[in-house]
């Protein structure tokens, strides 16, 4: 290489090297004091589909939509209902008639004042057939709704339903934007207006969406001044950038929190926060199965199953074991169920009582049938599979021959869940942050396709139990309902219940006023705050007050 | 020549309809269908609300008339709406995409011929010699990595150990704040690993076919008589060698034409580049199935042209090939 080619190369280097950002992590851990400013810098794996949240089950397209509108209803961090949009509201003597009183002055992004009307147009759109909503069942329930005034509201009921009033925490949409348009072709699914902390500011298709503070927000102006929420479909590429500070926040997936993570310069830099997910992972039979019909045998694999190898071994440790539909931090959990520890012994007294015997080369088996069979979990979970592994290793240290068939997920629900082309799956569900009812999972009149009970699993009690509970009002009364369903489940064993993972998170040290609450972390985000002199992003920050 | 040229163009016709049947078919086999407002394992979607919504969107109809109706619109150019929840036209998804795509691809082609074809030449020429397996080493090195691993290490090295360059997208985010020579340097720092990376792949293909035809047409005998007649070794080469033995070369550029369009998921998805590849690989699992035809449709299209656009320059090239 001659000298000048050299050269132009060392001024290349110093040019790119010239423009990187540098880092200084020292004064982090002061708590300093709020200020309005700064930039928030988050990640998705993927893009949203529409900020017209009644038109998208994404979860990308909620969490921004979280940040545009308000409901008339939210939860706060112990998961209590409590206003949003809506001042207080009264339910009648029979449940039947909740009457909300709406806050005043409160306005649109784009300056136009909210109304009632705007929740009687969300609604309506919501229950108009030609809207191609997932969200409509809860609110086909209402006999009547009726604007009394332009901040009152009131909806009437057919029968008392418990998750009715949570229903209304569903984003209220703006009447003066909507009315009259086909809403799937509106340019709010693009550019949406609403109530919320966070305005809508652009969106570069497959890049970013850029959120700015509501200086008018009706619960104060949020500090931080500007939300910038960046595509990056790779998880890789996505953790690369955190450590590069690119981004500000991430979720961390149980080795990146206990091994790639867990180093001073990384936590000099960033908080880690970690709570209980709102899920749970279950090894699911085919309670038709001829083997799988019998409890014993259901009982015997959960004693088979080694849960805390799997929690340790899989997730690092970060998840706790699963008894039941819901995880132990909820008001609904019940501790006192039957659980099934570890032991061979016990599951194969069981099976012994069932009727199994030790055949040749050392298989279970009844009536001359080996116990075979086939754990179908769905292609792109990793954690399932490798549990499915571990499942299959345990299964066969008793005697049972296990198969493990792993299939894309399209195929999986079409082909094998909806026609019943299964013994065993590995699945997870996602427990509802806001009410316990469980009824289309656990009911036995949904059975029928595309309906979630595809365990078949049926029992009278529970079946009067969750009709009863999810017609409750009381919580005290309510919660006797579901103990009692937690103890049968526990003791029928439709799953397995597996374990309930961590939901882990870093995020970068500036930023402070996060407290983990059972509802998480994000309920409080405008109160989050980025102490002036620890500020990164300078230039962008809105005009200080 | 002219008459060759629109007896091709309108043979291209029946052939592109081929295309869409069988594609549109294929598509439908899958398993599944568009899960258009996530009602897949959704406790709160009813089987009315389900019904309600595949009619809305005309998935109740037989294929056949799936596939009339989607004609009638194609041959209006109209690929419809996709069945995402944001019902954007197609058209519009695809054009947002293209350029990105089409871009990047361009300039890598570009590095690669660049790099590929002094590359070939000189392994022709120095055949055997060190420097010669080196190439080749270095070329199938590029081939034979997978580059969603070789872009992770850069992206570590470069990125995240030496600061230099960013890891993922295509502009910084605070990039509309900044002055114009900043702008387009900080697209170009966005751009190096991802074409590197692109390019560095492609080079065995080009570099070899280079080689071998070199060697092919050195072998000639009007080579031998331009050196007997005392031409030096630089003109021989260049004037009577390459030009004969680039003929194939032209071929893989035709051929290259409809790969311009199309982007590889694992590359955008690791640099995270909003491109083609993700556009498809998504429409894919989410079946939706406008979208996926309107992608279709044009590869094949531009498969079909660059076909006629390989033969016509070969045509210019050689004279041979001429049709009368």
């Amino acid at each position: 290489m001659t000298y000048k080619k050299l050269i132009i190369f060392f001024l290349f280097v110093t040019l790119l090297a010239s423009c990187s950002t540098k880092k200084d992590t020292s004064h982090y851990d002061d708590p300093g004091k709020p200020a309005y400013g700064d930039t928030m810098v988050t990640a998705s794996i993927g893009e949203a589909s529409s900020l017209i949240p009644i038109l998208a089950s994404d979860s990308a397209s909620h969490e921004i939509a979280g940040y545009i509108y308000n409901g008339l209803v939210k939860l706060d961090k112990n998961l209590n209902i409590i206003g949003d949009l809506a001042e207080s509201w009264d339910i009648s003597k029979d449940n039947l008639t909740f009457t909300f009183r709406l806050k005043k002055g409160v306005k649109w992004h784009d300056g136009k004042p909210f109304s009632a009307h705007d929740v009687m147009y969300t609604y309506k759109v919501i229950v108009d057939p030609k809207t191609p909503t997932p969200y409509s069942s809860d609110f086909k329930q209402v006999k009547e709704a009726k604007v009394l005034d332009d901040y009152t509201f009131q909806v009437k009921y057919n029968k008392p339903f418990a998750p009715s009033l949570i229903s209304w925490g569903t984003s209220i949409l703006p009447r003066h934007l909507l009315e009259g348009q086909d809403i799937t072709k509106s340019p709010l699914i693009r550019k949406p207006i609403g109530t919320g902390p966070y305005m809508f500011k652009e969106w570069i298709s497959g890049d970013r969406v850029v959120l700015v503070a509501n200086d008018e927000y009706f619960e104060g102006r949020p500090y931080i001044a500007r939300h910038v929420i960046k595509i990056i479909p790779d998880s890789a590429t996505m953790f690369l950038e955190l450590k590069n500070n690119a981004i500000d926040s991430m979720s961390l997936t149980p080795l990146q929190f206990t091994k790639q993570t867990n180093y001073p310069a990384f936590k000099r830099e960033f908080n880690r926060f970690q709570y209980l997910s709102f899920s749970y992972v279950y090894f699911g039979y085919n309670l038709k199965h001829q083997f799988f019909k019998d409890k014993r045998v259901r009982q015997a694999i959960s004693h088979a199953i080694d849960k805390k190898e799997i929690i340790d071994g899989i997730l690092f440790g970060q998840g706790v074991e699963a008894t039941g539909p819901y995880k132990p931090d909820m008001w609904v959990y019940n501790k006192n169920v039957k659980r099934y520890d570890y032991s061979n012994e016990k599951a194969l007294g069981l099976l012994k009582e069932a009727g199994f015997e030790r055949g040749q080369d050392n298989i279970l088996q009844k009536e001359g049938k080996p116990f075979e069979f086939t754990i179908l979990v769905n292609q792109g979970n990793d954690v399932r599979i490798r549990c499915a592994e571990l499942i299959q290793q345990r299964l066969k240290d008793i005697g049972i021959n296990v198969k493990i068939r792993v299939v894309e997920w399209a195929s999986f629900i079409n082909e094998f869940i909806d026609k019943r082309n299964f013994e065993a799956v590995i699945l997870g569900w996602t427990i509802s942050r806001s009410d316990p009812d469980i009824y289309d999972v656990w009911h036995s009149s949904k059975q029928g396709p595309k309906e979630l009970n595809f365990m078949s699993f049926e029992n009278k009690e529970v079946d009067e139990l969750l009709v009863k509970a999810r017609h409750t009002f009381d919580k005290n009364e309510r919660k006797r309902y579901y103990d009692r369903i937690q103890e049968i489940l526990a003791e029928e064993q439709p799953y397995t219940f597996l374990f309930i993972p961590y939901a882990n998170l870093a995020i970068h040290k500036r930023f402070k006023g996060i407290e983990p609450a059972p509802a998480g972390i994000g309920y409080n985000i405008y109160k989050w705050y980025v102490p002036e002199e620890q500020r990164r992003y300078k230039s962008s920050a809105t005009i200080s007050p | 020549m002219l008459r060759y040229l629109l007896k091709r163009l309108i043979f291209m016709i029946p052939m592109l309809l081929g295309i869409t049947l069988i594609s549109f078919a294929v598509i439908h086999l899958a398993p599944g269908e568009p899960d258009v407002v996530g009602a897949e394992m959704n406790p709160k979607v009813t089987k009315q609300m389900r019904e309600q919504i595949r009619s809305l969107y005309g998935l109740d109809k037989p294929i056949y008339v799936q596939y009339y109706m989607w004609l009638k619109r194609f041959v209006k150019l109209d690929f419809g709406t996709s069945f995402t929840p944001d019902r954007r036209p197609v058209i519009d998804k695809i054009k947002e995409r293209l350029p990105i795509t089409v871009s990047i691809n361009l300039i890598s082609m570009m590095l690669i011929f660049f790099i590929g074809i002094p590359i070939g030449v000189y392994c022709a020429r120095y055949k055997d010699s060190i420097m010669d397996k080196a190439f080749t080493t270095f070329v199938f090195a590029g081939y034979a990595m997978p580059y969603f691993w070789l872009a992770l290490l850069l992206m570590m090295f470069f990125g995240v150990y030496l600061e230099l360059l960013p890891i993922s997208g295509l502009k910084s985010f605070n990039y509309d704040e900044l002055s114009i020579p900043l702008k387009l340097l900080d697209i170009l720092k966005h751009l190096i690993l991802p074409i590197c990376v692109s390019a560095f792949g492609g080079l065995a293909g080009i570099s070899r076919y280079m080689k071998n035809g070199l060697l092919e047409v050195l072998r000639q005998e009007y080579i031998t008589t331009a050196y007997a007649k005392g031409l030096p070794e630089g003109i021989v080469l260049k004037k009577h060698a390459l030009r004969n033995a680039l003929l194939p070369v032209i071929t893989i550029l035709g051929f290259s034409v409809p790969g311009l369009i199309g982007g590889s998921v694992i590359f955008e998805t690791i640099f995270a580049i909003p491109g083609m590849g993700q556009l498809f690989y998504m429409s894919v699992m989410a079946r939706d199935y406008p979208t996926i035809m309107g992608i279709l449709v044009m590869g094949a299209f531009l498969t079909l042209l660059g076909n006629l656009l390989a033969d016509i320059f070969y045509a210019i090239a050689d004279p041979r090939i001429r049709i009368g």
